[in-house]
């Protein structure tokens, strides 16, 4: 199943509820300002890197470059994806939940 | 695959227009068909013609209107939230003695049965939204 | 008419604050005409949405919180409270309205529409549904 994530961790707790309401295993795409979660060394940092050791976390590229984020600020683990990308992880899995 | 598209939030003020017309230009790019795009809440703004950005901006209400025409797309505006936001057609302008109609190329209006329906028929509903 | 599918409406907003309660119940309603499984799910601040004793009389608002109560007439019986959600907020079931249907296949019963689950089990539900639109 994919999870698809657009709020900042910082904001709201879209983020956090994803990783508390799927399945291990799940796919989960970060979009618009839920990039910044990605961040590697933020406050949350430590979450997220435990959840890419429970779950496939992507995050959407026009959406990091247009934030000023480089590939190099972010997590290990995390798989960058273009809007290509995000159509085949809608294809691929059976479903898709928008955490909004 | 057959994907639906549901979009919450209106233009300019918020990013999941512009993701969804980025996700439906992938899907169509990939061989994908788009079973109908719903415009629900605030998104029903994304069908008012009478929008007028700023040249150096995206128009993203004609951009809607291109995408349709080139593909055929069925553009779906929620009825009852376009009431409550000003959103009509010719007809409904008639009906309700409004002074202009403001409804873009390649939409129309329906009911949220609609939305229900894209559900059904589709094989993945995609909801962008805040 | 294909397969009946399985639609789950997720409510994480609190009502009045803004539209996304109210219309998440109008279109669970309206989509009940359609003879599909359906379901609701209340995480994070949609537990609000069943607060017990909601009077809007000074707000001036429309009070929709008594449409609840007509679910079950529309054959939607299951709506799944997660219990984290209603903890982190200091609720318990007891704060909840006492929604209720009445079992078709059991005598018509009158038995309650509010299951409160644990997050694991809600993402169990989650992962069985077809179709999610969220409020």
């Amino acid at each position: 199943m994919l999870h698809t994530v657009n709020k900042s961790p910082f904001q709201k707790n879209s983020f956090d509820t994803s990783l508390r309401l799927s399945r291990k295993g799940s796919d989960i795409l970060l979009i618009e300002d839920a990039v910044y979660a990605a961040l590697k060394d933020s406050a949350i940092a430590k979450t997220v890197k435990q959840a890419v050791t429970t779950h496939s976390i992507y995050v959407l590229e026009p959406d990091l470059m247009a934030r000023g984020l480089q590939p190099a600020r972010l997590i290990k683990g995390i798989q960058i994806v273009g809007y290509e990308g995000f159509v085949e992880l809608a294809v691929k899995n059976d479903k898709v939940q928008s955490w909004l | 695959m057959k994907f639906g598209i549901v979009i919450n939030e209106g233009p300019y003020q918020h990013q999941s227009s512009d993701t969804a017309y980025h996700f439906t230009k992938a899907a169509l790019a990939a061989g994908h068909t788009i079973v109908r795009v719903f415009y629900y809440h605030d998104g029903v703004n994304n069908g008012n013609n009478l929008a007028t950005p700023p040249q150096d901006d995206r128009d993203i209400v004609k951009r809607w209107s291109a995408l349709s025409k080139e593909h055929n797309l069925d553009l779906v505006v929620c009825v009852a939230a376009a009431q409550r936001r000003g959103i009509v057609d010719a007809d409904q302008a008639k009906r309700s003695g409004k002074h202009a109609e403001n409804l873009a190329d390649g939409f129309r209006i329906s009911g949220l049965g609609q939305l229900i329906e894209t559900g059904i028929e589709a094989d993945r509903l995609m909801v962008f939204g805040d | 008419m294909g397969a009946i599918k399985k639609f789950m409406y997720i409510n994480r907003t609190a009502p009045y604050g803004s539209i996304y309660s109210l219309e998440g119940l109008e279109v669970a309603l309206i989509g009940a005409a359609f003879d599909q499984d359906v379901s609701m799910a209340f995480v994070d601040d949609g537990v609000f949405q069943l607060k017990k004793g909601q009077d809007t009389s000074k707000s001036g608002m429309k009070n929709f919180s008594l449409a609840y109560s007509a679910l079950g007439d529309y054959d939607i019986t299951k709506l799944y409270v997660e219990k984290e959600s209603l903890q982190a907020r200091g609720l318990t079931v007891e704060d909840l309205m006492p929604l209720t249907y009445e079992d078709q296949d059991d005598d018509y019963q009158e038995k309650p529409s509010i299951r409160v689950v644990d997050s694991e089990q809600l993402a169990d539900i989650i992962a069985e549904q077809d179709v999610l639109l969220n409020y």
